[in-house]
């Protein structure tokens, strides 16, 4: 039969020539390909003296986005958690009070909102069901910890500081951005 | 006669130091080669270069829980490294490490004992090494280190043979089994390796098997039996197993280096016009570069091949070594015998 791939190669259980048998040249290719490898550039990143360069789209930790004027954005709809293959997004939501207009943008905020971080995948379906451009994933590496429990994060370490914003503009591209608009 | 004495004993710890350390950075080299050989960098955490790292390692083995199995022979089972440990060390008494030296008005030797029958007895303590093995993989009550055990024994006494005879060769172009003698028949680049390539390469695949390194490292075979004769090891028990490897490489390519490449001898030694302890001391210098040539030489091996199979070791070692040695044995005597005749 025709080989669809032209990959296929005929095998053959042909006795051994005495060269082969010797088995010397071979192993002296062998040891020259070795020693050649001595001189080749290392594969090797010195995490964490060194950093693996990632790129500006990475899908690293999430962080929950605040708009301009610093207020939360999410407004606890829960449409993140419904999309998150691995069900990793828990939220209860509250009522804004009177007041707090500066902490939430929308009269609904979400009071809790924890990942589980040991189950999420980042596949960055949440950010992609987000209505409210809230909630975003990062360049940032999940960081290593020796109990269960601190993987679990919550508002505390998703929420965006104030003074240091976090720039996800690199994961708004614009025809990204429009195509999400389009959709609604 | 007493300075004489202070010097054998001087000699001697040196020896034993140099045996230890060397055997130390072997493991460091080790891991190095096999990294690059692998485009990976390999330990450079502790020291500069990672230069502690065996230390590091030593460290770590003596912090282990040294256990000792319900199920074992206690006493076989702690004397098993014991004897490997012991005859890795004992080897290295008759290698001749340099020259002559005159120094402190005594004119000595830059070795520990020049015995006559100097091969015999590594032959010999190779041979008890073995046990090492055999006794530590049967003590531990383990089916694993029992296979590696038998292997061990099995491989060491097949390859032994053609060990012989690819020695018996050099013995009988030198006429001595005396080391010294040997190397001194090497004088002036008159290497051995270029009378009896085929000897030379006997024996290294020999030293391969006799010091259990890939590609016939039949005896531990991780992929096949764990560990094989050191599965039920721990800590320096298990430490002194390896350690007594590495010794046992350093020793092997100590012999190799005397056997086959003049041993202290260099090319032009005595066109130099140096004075004899300057000559002696280079001398020194170039073994033990032989030697670290030939410890790489058995890590770029072990990096390169991958781990024979038992009946092919087994084929290897009967059907073509054991031949092979009686074929160059017989050539080496027929032309003794030609050249004595004219």
């Amino acid at each position: 039969m025709k080989s669809l791939t032209n990959r296929s190669l005929q095998v053959s259980n042909r006795k051994m020539t005495l060269m082969e048998r010797i088995y010397l040249p071979a192993i002296i290719g062998g040891m020259f390909i070795t020693f050649k490898h001595i001189f080749k550039k290392k594969a090797t990143v010195k995490w964490p003296d060194e950093e693996r360069s990632r790129s500006e789209v990475y899908r690293g930790r999430h962080v929950l986005k605040r708009d301009e004027k610093g207020a939360e954005r999410c407004t606890a709809c829960g449409l993140c958690a419904v999309a998150c293959p691995a069900e990793a997004i828990t939220m209860v939501s509250s009522e804004r009070k009177k007041g707090e207009e500066a902490l939430y943008r929308e009269e609904k905020y979400a009071s809790v909102y924890e990942i589980n971080m040991l189950r999420c995948i980042f596949c960055g379906l949440c950010e992609e069901a987000c209505p409210k451009e809230a909630i975003f994933l990062t360049k940032e590496l999940m960081p290593a910890n020796y109990e269960r429990s601190n993987f679990i994060y919550g508002k505390d370490r998703l929420v965006e500081p104030t003074d240091s914003r976090v720039d996800v503009s690199k994961r708004q591209e614009p025809a990204v951005v429009m195509n999400k608009y389009n959709d609604k | 006669m007493s300075t004489l004495l202070i010097i054998k004993i001087v000699i001697i710890l040196v020896v034993f130091g140099i045996t230890l350390l060397i055997a130390m950075y072997s493991t460091y080299l080790e891991r190095k080669v096999a990294a690059v050989m692998q485009d990976r960098i390999g330990p450079d955490r502790a020291g500069p270069w990672g230069l502690l790292q065996p230390l590091a390692d030593a460290g770590k083995m003596f912090f282990k829980e040294d256990f000792i199995p319900k199920q074992s022979e206690k006493w076989l089972f702690i004397f098993g490294p014991g004897i490997a440990m012991f005859t890795a060390c004992m080897t290295g008494a008759i290698i001749p490490w340099g020259g002559t030296v005159t120094m402190f008005g005594e004119t000595f030797n830059l070795q520990i004992a020049d015995i006559d029958i100097g091969i015999l007895y590594i032959m010999g303590f190779v041979s008890i090494g073995v046990y090492g093995i055999m006794i530590g993989g049967w003590a531990s009550n383990n089916k694993y280190s029992l296979y590696g055990a038998v292997r061990a024994s099995s491989q060491m006494i097949s390859y032994e043979l053609a060990m012989g005879l690819a020695i018996l060769a050099v013995v009988m172009t030198t006429g001595s089994l005396s080391l010294k003698d040997i190397v001194e028949a090497q004088k002036g680049g008159q290497w051995n390796v270029f009378y009896q390539p085929l000897a030379f390469l006997l024996f290294i695949v020999c030293a391969f098997a006799e010091c259990n390194r890939a590609p016939f490292d039949m005896a531990e075979c991780e992929t096949e039996l764990i560990g094989g004769y050191h599965t039920e090891y721990s800590s320096m028990k298990l430490g002194f197993f390896l350690f007594a490897e590495y010794i046992n490489m350093f020793i092997s390519s100590a012999v190799i280096s005397v056997l086959f490449f003049g041993g202290y001898n260099f090319p032009f030694m005595y066109d130099l016009g140096l004075s004899a302890n300057a000559i002696t001391f280079i001398g020194v210098g170039v073994f033990f570069a032989k030697i670290i040539f030939f410890i790489f030489f058995f890590m770029w091996v072990r990096w390169t091949l991958p781990r024979f199979r038992y009946d092919q070791l087994m084929h290897l070692g009967w059907k073509s070594l054991i031949p092979l040695a009686i074929l160059n044995l017989m050539i080496t005597g027929g032309w003794q015998i030609f050249k004595d005749s004219f």
